[in-house]
């Protein structure tokens, strides 16, 4: 059976070559096993689940305006992409809905996707309440999901931190220490930690093998989805949900972007219009909330269980670092060197040539030193041959939504190579490089093998490779 | 496209460079020899006024100062105290792997792998833009008024650098890494994360160096609030050296710690063709998830014994082959109970032969940072046949009956150290780290 999962990787092989599989991990044994992504759980300003996502981006109306759940008038810009509208109850089983009110937005958005992810790949997990038993081993199932630091809600916590005001506007510690602090509820710094995204969805969803919590700004996505890949590809897991969500739509968090200065200032009449990327006059992106789970599976044991769908196979993963001293790292190097190397790695590990990509899912910020330094990496790695692929960035129609924003790339990504199809550009009036991305329709188009790129702030960048999945 | 067929060997990996800045020091050698008499980094808190707190002690780093250890400070200055302390270790680690002289390092392939945590709040200036914004009518923030205050209290470079992969970002630019980057943050479980995914990238040959550990610290107001809320600290006030008491009948929470521990790993081709001193080598990695609440751990270990299970199979060894236990010992009730009862499900009649000790007794707990200070402990009793003591274990519990290495360290040979870190929520990881032999 095993040549069929493709030649192994080993060190050692006992005898002839006959494997003893019961001792496969002291054989330090690497399966270059095929991994499939099979789920798709999309959140974002464009609605919940891969229905409303793929008809927002094939629509390409933005869901960027003025933010409704804070006054952000006090900002250099007030605008966003906000996910709202939807209740908890509808996206958790009954037995974890007590524990609805430790969750901070971020974990929220991580919870709904992981449930939109489950249902679309047709699997069955503990938290699908169903009879039918559960598709995997509980220990064969990770959970890889990048997030970002997440605020503490100012409501919630100044209400508490009124009792033990000093009298000049400020704190009296004394009096926090001894009383004020008694009117948090005590899970109150369980709603805050980063890795509570994983945690919540690996309680729900029963998943008891591998779990990691990556936090490296708008590339955690990214990461989390190499990481997943990579605990596939060694067998310590068969299935894994991974990919990552954030919201910094909460005035803490707003003023932290704000203060990068990589976001749009402008009014809000042209809201639509605010993100260009890939455009000379761009004046910088907006923050999104959102973000997204993906379910990657192994080939073998996804064609041994019941029902489920493939998007794409994913065939490479590269991880780098961008240096910048004259920013510390607030942005990449002009030259895209970094960047660069993490494309580098994912083609190579796919073993794909420029002439076989069909399609740029690029980070496309909006923001000209981010675009450029994109745009110089790509045109650095795939040469002439990057006018002839489609470059389609999205974050025009959904803003940045960090730890998120990934997840988001690659869903389109992989949903893109499984219609075959692809939405258009908007907002790219002045094009950076008119071979590059200028606006076009959207329509039916051969997409064989797509690359997404992540560029975090702070340097971390990755590249991951989809292809078409024959079987 | 690819058959991914392509056979691969699968690297060695060792570890070339230790780093450390704790509460009991700033280098391997004078912290060891404290670690080895049992003492005690742990005292009252000085990082903001304690006083009227449940806690008001904790395992604070004194006297330092992170520009003593980095090239450029303009290129650092104003960072976050656990970038600070990722500096220094990072530093040691680089000199002792002796990386600085080697001409042929491609950066390219150099990677570093952290489970640092965030930075430490304004916590002033956050608390006087909140109140200063409250309305006791609305019973909410005026978000506008708020803008405005925190605008004027909360600095740039301040609010900027609270990003946990901030300590990454300053170690890429002060060592010049370019190859693949991570920060992971699985509360107390995150830099034997760290060190173990660092291992696997490097054992899949995507890197041939990397730097990796962590940082952080929780003591600062907010910290402290959320886990004093929880009741997770020890408020053994009093008695600030003897409040860390793992698997003692008497323990009353953890001590928290502040620090760093960083290594510098790689395959073991690499470090031989450079000529490097091998101090120890990582043979097995485990993760998983406890899956069960977010407030308490798995009554049955499940979680722990999962990733144990896992190192172990991943270094080909049986659990008889593990001298040394380095326990993730927290000194909760809870956590060194089912962590007693997950050693004896994996370990069966081996559990009462093999020897587990808590660090955390003389650190306290460094959180994010803990794991790696604690990968750090296990190398150094390989090279020096000593297994650490846990310290403050003079009340038994009845159902904790494994050896803790009570109070005193003990000269024993070493060869393999199995060290555990388990996060609140549920993530779990295990290394395996072994003396290098040939």
């Amino acid at each position: 059976m095993w040549l069929q999962w493709g030649l192994l990787r080993m060190v050692r092989v006992t005898g002839c070559g006959v494997i003893d599989q019961l001792n496969r991990y002291r054989m330090k044994l690497v399966m270059a096993r095929r991994v499939l992504i099979t789920g798709l759980g999309p959140v974002s300003g464009l609605g919940i689940g891969i229905d409303a996502f793929w008809e927002g981006l094939v629509g390409g109306k933005s869901s960027i305006g003025v933010i409704e759940g804070f006054n952000a008038a006090g900002f250099k810009s007030q605008l966003g992409s906000e996910v709202s509208g939807y209740k908890m109850r509808d996206y958790v089983p009954k037995s974890h809905r007590k524990m609805l009110k430790v969750m901070a937005k971020d974990i929220e958005l991580a919870v709904i996707a992981a449930n939109c992810a489950v249902n679309d790949g047709g699997l069955v997990t503990r938290g699908s309440e169903s009879d039918v038993a559960v598709s995997y081993k509980p220990s064969r199932v990770g959970a890889q999901i990048g997030a970002g630091l997440i605020a503490a809600e100012l409501n919630e916590l100044t209400f508490a931190m009124k009792e033990a005001r000093d009298g000049e506007g400020g704190l009296d510690l004394d009096k926090w220490g001894s009383e004020g602090m008694k009117s948090l509820t005590p899970l109150w710094l369980l709603k805050y930690l980063p890795n509570m995204l994983a945690c919540h969805v690996t309680i729900i969803h029963d998943t008891q093998g591998p779990s990691n919590t990556i936090t490296c700004a708008e590339a955690s996505s990214g990461l989390s989805i190499g990481e997943s890949l990579r605990v596939i590809q060694r067998d310590s897991a068969d299935l894994c949900f991974c990919g990552g969500a954030e919201s910094k739509l909460n005035p803490l968090s707003f003023l932290r972007q704000d203060y990068t200065g990589r976001y749009y200032a402008g009014g809000a009449e042209d809201a639509k219009g605010a993100v260009k990327p890939f455009s000379k006059n761009a004046e910088g992106s907006v923050v999104g909330e959102g973000g997204g789970i993906l379910a990657l599976e192994s080939e073998e044991t996804f064609n041994e269980r019941e029902g489920g769908r493939v998007y794409a196979q994913v065939l490479g993963f590269g991880a780098s670092q961008s240096i910048d001293l004259a920013s510390r790292n607030t942005k990449p190097s002009e030259d895209g060197k970094g960047i660069a190397i993490a494309i580098r790695a994912a083609m190579a590990e796919a073993g794909i040539g420029a002439e076989d990509l069909d399609l740029v899912v690029p980070f496309g910020l909006g923001w000209r030193e981010s675009d450029v330094a994109e745009l110089n990496a790509l045109r650095t790695v795939f040469g002439a041959e990057l006018d002839r692929i489609a470059v389609r960035p999205i974050k025009s129609l959904i803003g940045s939504c960090a730890a998120g924003a990934g997840a988001l790339d690659v869903i389109f990504a992989a949903k893109a190579i499984s219609e075959q199809y692809l939405p258009g550009v908007v907002n790219c009036d002045e094009p950076l490089d008119e071979a590059f991305c200028s606006n076009v329709d959207g329509g039916d188009a051969v997409v064989r093998n797509a690359l997404v790129v992540s560029v975090g702030n702070g340097g971390q960048n990755t590249a991951i490779v989809l292809g078409k999945y024959e079987g | 496209m690819t058959d991914q067929t392509t056979e691969q060997k699968k690297h060695r990996v060792v570890i070339t460079g230790l780093g450390w800045i704790t509460p009991l020091g700033h280098d391997i050698e004078t912290v060891w020899g404290r670690v080895r008499r049992g003492e005690s980094g742990v005292g009252p808190i000085e990082h903001f006024d304690a006083g009227a707190f449940p806690t008001k002690i904790a395992g604070q780093v004194r006297e330092y100062d992170y520009k003593n250890y980095v090239s450029d400070v303009g290129l650092h200055g104003g960072v976050g105290l656990n970038t600070g302390f990722a500096l220094g270790a990072a530093k040691q680690a680089w000199d002792c792997s002796g990386l600085g002289e080697f001409t042929g390092l491609n950066k390219e392939r150099m990677g570093i792998y952290l489970g640092s945590g965030e930075g430490s709040p304004n916590f002033e200036g956050f608390s006087a833009s909140n109140l200063g914004s409250w309305s006791d009518e609305s019973r909410e923030i005026d978000a506008v008024k708020w803008a405005e205050l925190a605008m004027t209290h909360l600095d740039k470079m301040g609010e900027v650098e609270q990003e946990p992969n901030m300590p990454l970002s300053h170690l890429a630019m002060e060592f010049g890494a370019q190859g693949p980057c991570y920060n992971c943050l699985t509360a107390c479980a995150a830099s034997t994360q760290a060190i173990g995914e660092a291992t696997q990238i490097l054992m899949r040959g995507d890197a041939d160096v990397m730097l990796t550990g962590g940082a952080h610290t929780m003591i600062h107001p907010l910290g402290v609030t959320g886990f004093n809320r929880l009741t997770a600290l020890s408020t053994n006030n009093a008695e600030p050296t003897k409040a860390s008491r793992p698997f003692s009948g008497d323990r009353d929470g953890f001590v928290l710690g502040e620090g760093s521990g960083m290594l510098v790993i790689e395959t073991l081709e690499h470090a031989q063709s450079r000529g490097a001193k091998v101090l120890a080598e990582i043979v097995g990695f485990g993760s998983s998830a406890d899956a069960y609440r977010i407030t308490d751990i798995h009554p049955e270990g499940r979680g722990g014994i999962e990733s144990m299970t896992q190192a172990i199979n991943a270094a080909g060894l049986k659990p008889s082959d593990i001298d040394y236990i380095s326990a993730h010992g927290t000194s909760t009730k809870e956590n060194d109970s089912i962590e007693t009862k997950a050693v004896k499900a994996v370990f069966g009649d081996d559990a009462k032969k093999t020897p587990m000790s808590s660090v955390k007794s003389m650190f306290g707990h460094l959180i994010a940072a803990a794991g790696a200070v604690e990968a750090i402990t296990c190398v150094l009793a390989i090279r020096d046949g000593v297994v650490p003591p846990t310290m403050n274990l003079n009340t038994p519990d009845p159902d904790l009956d494994l050896d803790y290495v009570a109070n005193a360290a003990r000269e024993m040979a070493v060869d393999v150290c199995l060290s555990n870190s388990f996060g609140f929520g549920g993530q779990n990881d295990t290394l395996v780290i072994k003396r290098f032999t040939e």
